[in-house]
């Protein structure tokens, strides 16, 4: 099996090319496109399931080298290599697994669309570059998945190109990334300049011997991996793509936007947790980014109106969790969360997306103008789309932390850890409560999302609601079996107070054993404390449910063409805090201008054009002038300027 | 010898052939003065054989052959510009103007 572990990431690109071609010589041909984009995702499963089945036995894992990429120097010489230990593991199933959920959805969900090959084309190399991410076994080859899920999202948001905004939020996501990745590419730089390696194992090694802790080197390195994180992951200052990238297919969003791509930036810190844990000034700063970002995005999701505009937020607050857990040094509580999220929040975007499936389907039958993605356009779907609603209903008690449902456990985690950090610096104190806010408008905004889109009446007309059905089976599937996993997800790291081993953390230990050692040990709260803080997370939970049910249920949600103006508060959340307004003017704006009137204008026009170019003609326009005026056609100033001439030779040879 | 003044009168009559070809307007005068241009040359070649052996009046001979042949060609590309544009003043033949 070790041996043909390359199979996972040569199959999905298999499937790509093949579906590329198929899109171009083929494009009806849906049946064979399906078959092979969601086929190659099977098998890759199928193959990842067999590497785990082999790495359970290997404490370190096993290494492919595939082929010598860089062989430069004694020193420097990076390989294609390819690692299969137990981190990379955990993210190689969920990336594969959720991924042929998505894969089979989207079988559905797209059926109608002209671009249905070029989709599977593009969503399989997606899952190709993903793995590469995840399973380098070096920083420059993690770069290359890196950069590649960067493409694919950036193809996959702007999918439906023909709109001229879906293009604008592809190349907002592809500029935003750009920023991150010149932070990965400068670390990549200086960890070389600093330990003569880019392999993960041998960074592992040699850091803790090179590296001071807590000096200039690992803080800056540190720093400059974050920022990357920060573009990739969606947090502050560089989240404004993510809610842009919402423009693409509905699936693309599940799987690149919530689940997958979006999380390589916790993977990266914890891939390279080592350096983190010799940097504790950069860990303050991974927390308290994240748990900002968390609660941030939480209170703008409460006034969101679009479906998936709450989910994308809704990420954005996740992912903020996932780093005040790596940024509290609880590497294996970021991780876990990691994979609960994935099969939450996948449910929710699948299950978003079979609404609005629903709902396209119902307001194109009648004809209405009306946003299908608007939930005040929505209400009452429970009678007619019953499973979708059940479904989404276990992700929201998931997401908003109520037991025993997966998102409980790994949130409970999380803060726990900030928690106990918090003797070491107040930071983690502030994180904490900022974490415990967060959770509270998760509950309200998740459960308005329910109420507002499945419960009460329709406010689209009649007419419409007759035309509203259930998603079909190829689509409500892998919706139960996320739903499933989602229920049982918890089951992968229970806490001991439920009877639990920590499986995860056990299972993640050689890999972070090494950083464990560098870091102050992380003594989560036992006994009373741990139950106080649990039943204040589900207390916290609960009220935000009730509250949010209560509220939303309470007041008479008018359809989204006569609704009034949001004011005060409420105004600035549902303007997002005017964030994308401000970066328009700090960063876009000028530099919009300076491109246009010092570039543009003033470079390119005036002094290449003009100048440079039309200087050159204006010279050799001259010369040839000058040099017309002796061809005047007179025999006599020839013959003059011929005798002249001579006399001059003669006088040279002569004369000399 | 006569080789002093044989290469002055030379000298003379080349300077009178330039000054024609250099001031006047007419072709055939032009033409006139580059045939008296290459007898000038002639007369020197004669008198210089004198001191300098039999070559430079072998020489001669080449010269009026040529001088033959350009006669004929010239005289022919006069015409044919007389026919053109009913004047053989040179001025009004500047059709290769820039």
């Amino acid at each position: 099996m070790a041996n043909l572990a390359w199979l996972v990431i040569a199959l999905p690109l298999l499937g790509a090319l093949v579906n590329a071609g198929l899109a171009f010589r083929r494009p009806r041909a849906t049946t064979a496109i399906a078959i092979v984009g969601s086929g190659v995702l099977l098998a890759a499963f199928a193959v990842a399931l067999g590497v785990f089945a082999e790495v359970r036995h290997l404490e370190e894992g096993f290494r492919l080298q595939l082929w010598q990429w860089m062989p430069v120097s004694e020193r420097l010489h990076i390989d294609l290599a390819l690692q299969f230990d137990r981190l990379s593991t955990v993210l190689l199933l969920v990336v594969t697994g959720v991924g042929s959920l998505i894969h089979l959805f989207s079988i559905g969900y797209m059926r109608e669309d002209p671009g249905f090959g070029r989709y599977f084309a593009y969503l399989n190399l997606f899952v190709a570059f993903m793995l590469v991410l995840v399973l380098g076994a070096s920083l420059p080859v993690s770069f290359i998945g890196w950069e590649g899920v960067g493409l694919c999202s950036y193809l996959l948001i702007g999918f439906w190109f023909e709109v001229n905004a879906n293009s604008d939020a592809g190349k907002k996501a592809f500029l935003a990334n750009r920023i991150g990745d010149f932070g990965v590419l400068v670390a990549m730089f200086l960890i070389w300049w600093q330990l003569g390696t880019l392999d993960y194992a041998a960074i592992a090694e040699r850091a803790p011997a090179v590296l001071v802790p807590g000096g200039t080197a690992a803080v800056a390195i540190t720093l400059l991996l974050f920022l990357g994180c920060t573009g990739k992951s969606a947090q502050i200052p560089l989240f404004t793509w993510l809610p842009d990238a919402m423009a693409g297919p509905t699936p693309v969003s599940a799987l690149i936007h919530a689940a997958t791509m979006v999380t390589a930036g916790v993977f990266l810190v914890v891939r390279t947790n080592v350096l983190f844990a010799l940097a504790p000034f950069t860990l303050e700063v991974v927390a308290l980014v994240g748990a900002l970002t968390a609660f941030f995005a939480a209170t703008v999701a409460l006034r969101q109106q679009d479906i998936k505009k709450v989910l994308a937020y809704s990420t954005v607050s996740q992912l903020g969790y996932m780093f005040l857990a790596v940024g509290s040094g609880a590497w294996t509580a970021g991780i876990f969360h990691l994979v609960t999220h994935a099969f939450f929040k996948a449910l929710l975007f699948l299950g978003a997306g079979s609404v609005i499936h629903a709902m396209h389907g119902a307001l194109h039958a009648v004809h209405s103008p009306a946003d299908a993605q608007d939930m005040r356009n929505m209400g009452g779907l429970r009678r007619r789309m019953p499973w979708t609603f059940a479904l989404m209903t276990v992700a929201t008690l998931a997401i908003a932390g109520v037991p025993p449902l997966a998102g409980f456990f790994s949130k409970d985690e999380i803060l726990a850890a900030a928690f106990a950090r918090g003797s070491m610096s107040p930071v983690y104190l502030v994180a904490w409560v900022l974490g415990l806010l967060a959770a509270l408008c998760t509950a309200y905004y998740m459960v308005r999302l329910i109420a507002m889109t499945f419960l009460g009446s329709f406010r689209s007309g009649d007419e419409a609601e007759a035309h509203l059905h259930e998603a079909p089976l190829l689509m409500t599937g892998p919706l139960a079996v996320l739903g499933v996993l989602t229920v049982l997800g918890g089951l992968l790291n229970l806490p001991g107070f439920v009877g639990g081993h920590h499986q995860l953390e056990h299972w993640l230990e050689p890999v972070l054993a090494r950083a464990d050692a560098l870091l102050p040990a992380l003594v989560l709260p036992h006994g009373s404390t741990e139950m106080l803080l649990v039943g204040g997370a589900v207390l916290i939970a609960l009220v935000g449910l009730t509250v949010g049910f209560r509220g939303t249920l309470a007041t008479t949600i008018p359809p989204a063409k006569e609704a009034p103006a949001e004011r005060g508060i409420a105004r600035i959340l549902a303007g997002k805090y005017f964030i994308d307004e401000l970066y328009q003017r700090l960063f876009v704006g000028p530099t919009v201008w300076f491109s246009r009137t010092v570039l543009w204008k003033g470079l390119d026009q005036l002094l290449v054009d003009r100048l440079a170019v039309g200087g050159t003609v204006r010279i050799a326009q001259g010369l040839g002038w000058l040099g017309s005026r002796l061809q005047n056609g007179q025999v006599s100033l020839y013959v003059t300027l011929f005798a002249v001439g001579a006399i001059v030779v003669l006088r040279m040879i002569l004369g000399g | 010898m006569l080789l002093g003044p044989s290469l002055l009168v030379s000298a003379i009559l080349f300077v009178i052939g330039v000054a024609g070809v250099l001031l006047r307007r007419n072709a055939i005068i032009v033409f006139m003065c580059v045939e008296l241009m290459l007898n000038a040359v002639n007369l020197a070649f004669v008198a210089l054989a004198g001191v300098h052996g039999l070559g430079g009046q072998v020489m001669v001979f080449f010269v009026m052959t040529v001088a033959a042949a350009e006669a004929a060609v010239g005289l022919a590309i006069i015409l044919a510009i007389f026919r053109h544009t009913q004047s053989v003043d040179l001025r009004s033949t500047n059709l290769l103007k820039g």
